[in-house]
Order: structure tokens, then C-alpha cells, then sequence
């Protein structure tokens, strides 16, 4: 069964009769080099507008483009992850419009040979998980920012060209239509954004359009025999966020199946979406779209890339969320926690690196997602900020593990340990929590209760071997329990050994 | 009339190396030359007389053992207004850049400039280098110096036209159908286009990318070569720069080519070509196979689509070249209400007539339906054109043709023909497209007007095409000086 709209009301079950949600996205992710893709510009976001150009990204006559391997690096280990074929060759073609943002007029891309193809990403709905297909991953460059003085650039006063961002490498990831609602699709778009995140090639801030996604959303009716390329698709473009691009496919659903409901068309279009609202709305319809003229880039030789370099590349890949579920439910973790730790790439790391000290990942997984999160969370911290490092806390858990203290004892000393950094080890005796194992402190202690208890002494010594276990009882007594069984015992027999000489 | 500065640019350099000639006297020279004759040829666009006269006083003032490494030294070099320069404006010859000054100059300027070379004006062209006959340039045409009434053909026409009549012993043209060799041809001078990715093209206004090349004209073939060698190599800014080492171009220069076998298409001597062209150009091969050389006539059946099909390719990748020239960020901007308009009267009033036609014809090539038909096409008959190559090549060492199928025509003769304008590239368009480097040297005149003969090579064999030109010039009488 296919849920169309997630929250509820009579017109879903209409929705799921006549008609199946068929949803593709296409994600744009920037990835993260030190430099712009075919210029040596830095790529960052933020700077002073135009701060960040040079004659190739101004695309001022006479220049050329140079590709920028680290981005080649980066795209490659994106199109692995998502499980592509990399293609030993590949090109870049020309994509070609006039709009002020876009400096040459074209923009540099890849047409019918995409670096990567035929990937997928997996989505898990409880026990049951689902392959959402990948087309095709390309490289290009992104364009510059307008920046309108007024509301939009029709009616504007006047707009400013900010190439600050013209030339930054963008990966485009293109799904197959295989979501099958809102739901589905914010999962794909989490899973993907962990899988990338995992990689380390890209900020992946949607709301700062490191990441971006168009979303086609049509609905096929029931008995339908054409093809799916064939529906009427509606393309919501630019949403910001992932719970926003759910919204807005929730919103397309409703309108479109109202329409179809109506006996009325649903048209080929672009669609932009009102956050304020919860509403798509319509910017340029479909039939007046530009003809890009792809045709291949000139400038630049085609990509080759060689078997050995993939080979490097793949082995550099981290383990990735799947393979990370499937360790740590193999180690005993339980389900829910598996998910929340493979969420974020850097508590996976903190875990990892804990796993190189001990093997109790219940223990350290447990303390992460319960003390841990909640210290960070306070401070604003993520796991790769943490006072507290992966050692520390298998220090402290070493304590418990040991019996010298208790779980309460062991949540005081985290406390102590975020405020100041310094070690478990330090707390626990600083908060007088560790067993007194020290002789000179326990010595004098030991000569006072036999003083006290001369007849019990007697008794020992006249061969009275429970008279010794009173003895043990009297010192730990005195020391609130904290004195170390075994040194009280050595200390006891030392001392009576010694007075009876 | 005006003493002509006479050296070679070799001779020039060596003279200054040595401190036999001061580079600033010799520049002095050149200058008044220029005043002298400019009025006329026209063959300049931008000049700075006062920059070239410091500069070559720098040259001067440096240290002997600085100096004694440049390999031009002194010399003053005209270059082609589609080279981007910081210290000249650059214009393309377009309304649309007109006042526009690049912040960077192009690679193989300033390799040449490293050399001791002097940049001493920028040269007329075609629009863009879209043109045979320098008269599609929007700030009039040069004439050829041989016979004012006439074209000094094009687009490289300016630099042909300065080093013809004495400006500057050196020019750098650009050529992605014939725009260096058959304006040489025109103007009696010596022109070279490399291989394609020998030279960089940082810096060249791209025109068609994967046909056009900068390369040197001089009066001589070794001054061809000396200019070649500096401008030559890779280039990290030029992803389709050649990585192959760049030969001595002079070192076996003056060497006998002794058992040179040369292939004599067939498809280059009929029809469409100017008997008196053919004629010349026969007479020369007659001689050279007196000399020594082994003359086969070879048969290439693709020529025949050579035109059409670079007027596919060169208009498809020019359509999308010249898209940048929009009004938004430099250059000329037309006024205009909205951004559509913006657009349309920018370009439209911006770019002339010719421009326009490729302009529509390229965008229509690459236009959804037609694309296949048009430029996937055209792209296989490149592979063909360039597969004639490769057969006549495992029979022949160079093969040769003449530059142009007829001698400089009478200014404005052709305006109104494009078609006719088209065919003047018959003879050069193949070694673009077949990107196989292409030298033309004068073979003679008739009735004052020089005739030039095309040798193209192998790829990176410049230095053969550079002996085998050597050659041909011992064997050609000339006037002194045209004007
Ligand atoms: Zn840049």
C-alpha cells in the first residue's frame, strides 16, 4: 500500500485508490575542496560579494577552465558510496542559457556521460528495506547569486551579480521516480545526507545551499500502461530543507489529486514552495523551457580516470551507515540506538575510536546517547567537540567495570569531567570516590583497631582464623568502605605478624 | 619615402644582445615606420609608442648577462586584437568590447615578452576572427599593403598586413580556418599554424575552441620559427595544451631536406582554384622536384566536405563562445527595459553582421533535432577529413596545396557573398580540423601580388614544415618592400 499524504484526512484513501505517488529527486550537493572547479578561487561561502573571483570564473574573454582533481576526488567517492559505476571515462558537455548569474552563458556539466551511474541508496522502514535507485551522478559548476533589489527580479529596481559562488563544484544526484511518498522521500534524502556526510565531502547545509533538491512529483492513475517519463511531472524546485521538501510533496499530492479528482489536467511545470504557507506555487510552466544545446566542452580533454586510482579511491572510502548498522547490531546494540549513533557521522567516529579501548560497546553506546548527548547538548557541542574524549569515557566506565564505583558515582564524575577536562581517574579521587589503596594512609588506622580490639588480636593469634575477618569488618568501617579490601588484608597480617616478633 | 627598418627579428635580436643596435633606436625605427605607413594600411587598432619606446629602453638598460639570455630582445611584436593584453585594450575588432581592457595577459604574449619581445601595438581583424578579409572588423578594414584597392585577407589580416609593410618584424595572428596563412599568402609574408595544443590558448578570445590556434608571422621562415619556439609548450591554464617537448626550431633549419617526399592532393588543384595560384604553385613543385624532392599526387576524398563541415563546427562552438557578450558584466551594453531586451539589443547592436550570421547559424546546429543531423555529423566527417590525413602520411612526409584558392581580391568585392567569402577558406580549413599544424610561404607573384603555398605536416612536426619552407624561400625572388 502506498501512503500518499502522511497527515491524514478522507481524501487520502481517494488518493490511494486512483492513483500512485510517483516522486524523483534531484539533489545538488557542493562539495567541499579548497578551491572553485576549474579556477584556483577559493571555495567559501560568506565572503564580501566578488571577493572570491578571478578571470575564469568571471568568465572574461579569452580564459579557459582547468579541472580541479581534489573535486574529481570528492565526486568520485560520493558516486562509490552511493553505490554508482564509476565510469573509467567520462565528459563534460556545455548546458547553455542566458541569465545574469551564469557569466559564460553556459554552464559546465556532464550530459550523456555522467561520471557515475546506476547506483542506489538503501531506506529502511522498519525490519523491511527498500532500494531507492540512482540514475546518474554528474559534476558541474554551480552559478553566481542575484541579489534583487526589490522582491524578484521582474519586478526589481535593480539586480546585483554576486560570482562569489560561480564555479563551485556541485555533484547533481538523480534518482529514479521509486519514492513512493513524502515519508520516503525525506528518508532517501536523510539517508543520503548521512551517507555524505559520512564521506566528509561537503557541508551539506540545505539552508545554506550547500545542499539543494528539486523534487518531481506526479501521480500515476490506477491502470495507467505509459510511462512513468510520460506523466504530467511537476518539478518543486530549490526547497530548503528536509522537512520542507516532505511538506512540499504532501502539498503537490493534495493539489494534484484534487485536480484529477476534478477531472481537470495536471500541467507540465516548475513550482516553487511558500515555507509560510506549506504551499507550491507556480513559476514557469514546462512547454516554454529553454533548449540547452548540450554540446561537449571543448576546452577541456575527457575524464579519464585509471583502474588503480578508483581502486585507491574505494579504499579510502569510510565505513559507511549501512556496514556501521550491521556492526554495531552485530555487537549487541540495540536497534534504536544503532539508528540514532549511525545518524551522525562524528558520534560514529567518537564510538570507533572508544572501540579501539575497549569491547563493551553497549556500555560506551549507552553512555554516549544518555550522559554524553545530554552534557553536549547543553554546551551546543557535537562529538567531534567533546571535552570528554572516547578514552576519557572508557576510563571512567573502566571504574564501574572494576567496582570501585557505581553508576550514580560514575554520572557525578562525567559532570566533573565535562567542567574541567580532566581525567576520571582525577574525579573519582579528587571526589574521594576511590577505594584507599595507599599504606601510609591505612597503617595508622590499622594499628589503632588493634589496639582497640586486644582480645579479638588474642583470639586470632590463638589460632582463631574468624577473629581476623572481624578485624577486616572494623577497618572498613572506619574508612566508610572505601579502604581497598586487599591492602587491609596485607596491612592486618603485616602489623600482627610484626607484634608478635 | 621613409627608411625601412631592415633587420630579420633574428638579426634583431642578436644585434641587441650583443649592444651592436640599441633596442630603443631600432624601436625609433619601427615607430616612424608605423606613422608613415598606418594612415594607409590601417593595420592597427590600439599603439603605444611611449610604452615600446620605454620598454625598449629597459632592454637596454639590462644587465649583459640578463639580456644575453632573451631570445627576442628588443624586438617589437604586433598582436592580434583577440589576444587579451593588460596593457592595450583588446576589442576582438567588436563594438562589443571596444574599450575593454583584460586584467590578464594572454600565455603566449607573455612568453614572448619574457623573450625581450616588445609589445608595440594591437593588430586589425574580423569580428572575433570570423571573416577572410579583415573587412568585417567594426573599426574598418586594413588594406593590403601590395595594392590598397585590395584585402589583406583575413582575420589575421592586421598582423599580416603590419609585418608586410614593416611595422614590427613580428606579429602573433590566430587561426581556426586559415586566418594566419591565408592572410601570409595575401600579404607575402610567411604564417604558421601550429598543431593544435603546441601553443596555448590562454588569452586567444575563443572563437571556435577546438580549431583555433595562435601562432607567428614574419617576414621569413626563421623568424617564424625563432617566434614559435618561444610561444610553444604546455600550459597548466590550457587544459588542450600539448605536453610533447618543444623542438629547436633553428638548429636544422638550413639543413637539406634531402629524399623529402610530398603529396600533391588533387582535390586542392581543381576546381575553384585561380589558375594563376595553381600555376605558381605547380611551378615551385616542378622546381623542388629538381632539387631533389619525390612529388606524389595523392588523392584526399573528404576535402570536398571540408567546408561545410567546419562551417558546422566553428559556428556551433562560436555560438556558444560568443554567449558570455551579453551586457551584464563588461564591454558594450545597448539600453534596454528588461533583461530579455537587455539581452536582444546588446547583442544586437553589438555584433556585426557577420557575427550575427554565425552567431544563428551555430545556435540553429546545436538546437534540439537538429543537433545530430548537423554537428554529430559534421564531427564524424572531421574523423574522415583527419583519417586522409593519416593515409597520406604513411606515403608522403608533407603534403602541400596552395594557401588560397585565389589571389587578394578587391575590397568590397565579396561583402555581399558570404557563400563566396566561405570558399576562400577551401585550401586551410582541413589542417583545423584535422588539427595537424600548417606553414604558408610565398611562392611567388603575379602581377605584384604575392601567391603563397601551403605545407602541412604530421602532427608536432613543425620543425619539418619550418626546412621544407626554408627551402622554398631560397627559390623565391621578391620585391624589397611593398609602399
Ligand atoms: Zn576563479
Amino acid at each position: 500500500m502506498n501512503r500518499g499524504v502522511a497527515d491524514g484526512g478522507e481524501d487520502i484513501g481517494m488518493v490511494d485508490e486512483a492513483y500512485r505517488v510517483v516522486i524523483g529527486l534531484e539533489v545538488h550537493v557542493e562539495l567541499k575542496t579548497r578551491t572553485k572547479l576549474f579556477c584556483r578561487c577559493v571555495n567559501a561561502f560568506g565572503s564580501a560579494p566578488n571577493t572570491q573571483t578571478c578571470p575564469v570564473c568571471l568568465g572574461l574573454p579569452g580564459v579557459l577552465p582547468v579541472l580541479n582533481r581534489n573535486a574529481v576526488s570528492l565526486a568520485v567517492k560520493a558516486g562509490m558510496a552511493l553505490h554508482c559505476r564509476i565510469r573509467s571515462v567520462s565528459k563534460f558537455d556545455r548546458k547553455q542559457y542566458f541569465y545574469p548569474d551564469l557569466p559564460k552563458a553556459y554552464q559546465i556539466s556532464q550530459y550523456d556521460l555522467p561520471f557515475a551511474e546506476w547506483g542506489f541508496v538503501p531506506i529502511a522502514d522498519g525490519a523491511e528495506v527498500k532500494r531507492i535507485r540512482i540514475r546518474r551522478v554528474h559534476m558541474e559548476e554551480d552559478a553566481g547569486k542575484l541579489n534583487h533589489i526589490g522582491q524578484n527580479l521582474k519586478e526589481a529596481e535593480g539586480s546585483l551579480v554576486d560570482l562569489n559562488r560561480a564555479g563551485v563544484p556541485l555533484i547533481e544526484i538523480v534518482s529514479e521516480p521509486d519514492m513512493g511518498s513524502a515519508e520516503e522521500a525525506r528518508r532517501y534524502l536523510t539517508e543520503l545526507r548521512t551517507i555524505l556526510s559520512y564521506l566528509d565531502v561537503s557541508d551539506l547545509r540545505m539552508e545554506e545551499g550547500s545542499m539543494r533538491c528539486d523534487a518531481n512529483v506526479s501521480l500515476k492513475p490506477r491502470g495507467y500502461q505509459g510511462s512513468l517519463e510520460d506523466l504530467p511531472r511537476v518539478e518543486v524546485k530549490n526547497v530548503n530543507s528536509i522537512r520542507n521538501v516532505g511538506r512540499a510533496i504532501e502539498y503537490e499530492i493534495e493539489r494534484q489529486a484534487a485536480r484529477l479528482s476534478q477531472g481537470e489536467r495536471v500541467i507540465k511545470e516548475t513550482r516553487g514552495f511558500d515555507d509560510g504557507r506549506g504551499r507550491t506555487y507556480s513559476q514557469r510552466s514546462k512547454e516554454e523551457a529553454n533548449d540547452y544545446r548540450y554540446f561537449p566542452e571543448p576546452d577541456l580533454p575527457p575524464l579519464v580516470l585509471d583502474e588503480s586510482w578508483l581502486a585507491e579511491v574505494q579504499a579510502s572510502l569510510p565505513l559507511l551507515p549501512d556496514a556501521w548498522r550491521e556492526r554495531l547490531r552485530g555487537l549487541g546494540v540495540a536497534s534504536q540506538d544503532v539508528e540514532v549513533l549511525v545518524q551522525d557521522r562524528v558520534q560514529v567516529a567518537f564510538l570507533s575510536e572508544a572501540l579501539s579501548f575497549t569491547d563493551d560497546v553497549r556500555a560506551v553506546s549507552s553512555w554516549m546517547l544518555s550522559d554524553m548527548l545530554r552534557l553536549l547538548n547543553e554546551r551546543g557541542l557535537g562529538f567531534d567537540q567533546s571535552p570528554v574524549s572516547p578514552k576519557d569515557l572508557v576510563d571512567l566506565l573502566g571504574f564501574i567495570a572494576d567496582g570501585k564505583i557505581s553508576g550514580r558515582m560514575a554520572k557525578e564524575v562525567l559532570d566533573k569531567m565535562f567542567e574541567s577536562g580532566e581525567s576520571a581517574a582525577v574525579w573519582v579521587k579528587r571526589l574521594g570516590m576511590a577505594q584507599i589503596t595507599d599504606d601510609s594512609l591505612l597503617r595508622g588506622q590499622v594499628a589503632e583497631v588493634l589496639a582497640e580490639h586486644g582480645k579479638v588480636v588474642a583470639d586470632y593469634r590463638a589460632g582463631k582464623e574468624r577473629a581476623f575477618g572481624f578485624l577486616v569488618g572494623q577497618m572498613m568501617k572506619r574508612t566508610q568502605g572505601q579502604a581497598s579490601p586487599e591492602v587491609v588484608n596485607r596491612l592486618l597480617k603485616e602489623a600482627l605478624e610484626f607484634d608478635a616478633q | 619615402m621613409m627608411a625601412v627598418p631592415d633587420y630579420s627579428a633574428k638579426g634583431l635580436a642578436d644585434a641587441v644582445r650583443s649592444g651592436q643596435v640599441s633596442a630603443e633606436s631600432a624601436m625609433i625605427g619601427y615607430l616612424e615606420r608605423i606613422r608613415a605607413t598606418e594612415p594607409e594600411v590601417h593595420a592597427l587598432l590600439a599603439q603605444d609608442q611611449d610604452l615600446a619606446l620605454s620598454r625598449a629602453q629597459g632592454v637596454d638598460r639590462m644587465p649583459l648577462d640578463q639580456k644575453s639570455h632573451l631570445a627576442l630582445a628588443g624586438v617589437p611584436l604586433v598582436v592580434k586584437d583577440n589576444i587579451v593584453t593588460k596593457e592595450f585594450p583588446t576589442t576582438a575588432g567588436s563594438r562589443m568590447l571596444e574599450g575593454f581592457h583584460s586584467p590578464y595577459t594572454a600565455t603566449a604574449v607573455e612568453r614572448a615578452e619574457a623573450q625581450g619581445a616588445i609589445v608595440l601595438a594591437k593588430s586589425n581583424l574580423d569580428e572575433f576572427g570570423m571573416g577572410s578579409s579583415t573587412e568585417h572588423s567594426a573599426f574598418g578594414p586594413t588594406k593590403n599593403p601590395w595594392d590598397l584597392t585590395r584585402v589583406p585577407g583575413g582575420s589575421s589580416g592586421g598582423s599580416a598586413a603590419a609585418v608586410a609593410v614593416g611595422m614590427a618584424p613580428l606579429a602573433l595572428g590566430s587561426d581556426t580556418g586559415g586566418s594566419i596563412r591565408q592572410p601570409a599568402a595575401f600579404c607575402g609574408i610567411v604564417g604558421l599554424k601550429p598543431t593544435y595544443g603546441r601553443v596555448s590558448r590562454y588569452g586567444l578570445i575563443a572563437y571556435a575552441s577546438s580549431l583555433d590556434q595562435i601562432g607567428p608571422l614574419a617576414r621569413t621562415v626563421e623568424d617564424v620559427g625563432l617566434l614559435l619556439q618561444v610561444i610553444s609548450g604546455q600550459d597548466v591554464r590550457d587544459a588542450t595544451s600539448g605536453e610533447n617537448p618543444v623542438s629547436d626550431y633553428l638548429a636544422e633549419l638550413k639543413r637539406p631536406l634531402e629524399g623529402l617526399r610530398v603529396g600533391m592532393p588533387k582535390e586542392y588543384f581543381g576546381q575553384g582554384i585561380d589558375p594563376k595560384v595553381r600555376s605558381v604553385v605547380e611551378k615551385m613543385l616542378t622546381r623542388l622536384a629538381t632539387e631533389g624532392v619525390t612529388v606524389i599526387e595523392i588523392e584526399m576524398p573528404h576535402t570536398r566536405y571540408a567546408i561545410a563541415t567546419y562551417y558546422l563546427i566553428a559556428p556551433a562552438e562560436a555560438s556558444s563562445n560568443l554567449s558570455r557578450y551579453d551586457g551584464i558584466r563588461y564591454g558594450f551594453r545597448a539600453p534596454a527595459t528588461d533583461l530579455d531586451s537587455l539581452y536582444r539589443n546588446t547583442r544586437a547592436q553589438g555584433m556585426g553582421e557577420e557575427v550575427q550570421r554565425r552567431i544563428l547559424l551555430g545556435t540553429h546546429v546545436l538546437s534540439a533535432g537538429y543537433y545530430d543531423q548537423y554537428y554529430v555529423k559534421a564531427q564524424k566527417v572531421r574523423t574522415l577529413i583527419r583519417r586522409d590525413f593519416d593515409e597520406a602520411f604513411q606515403t608522403v612526409d608533407l603534403v602541400v596545396t596552395p594557401s588560397a584558392p585565389d589571389l587578394p581580391f578587391v575590397l568590397g568585392s565579396r561583402s555581399d557573398d558570404p557563400m563566396q567569402m566561405y570558399l576562400s577558406d577551401i585550401c586551410t580549413v582541413t589542417a583545423n580540423l584535422a588539427g595537424l599544424p600548417a606553414l604558408s610561404v610565398p611562392a611567388g607573384f603575379d602581377d605584384g601580388l604575392p601567391i603563397g603555398m601551403q605545407w602541412i605536416g604530421p602532427a608536432w612536426s613543425e620543425d619539418l614544415l619550418l626546412r621544407a619552407g626554408y627551402m622554398v624561400e631560397q627559390m623565391v625572388e621578391r620585391p624589397r618592400w611593398p609602399l
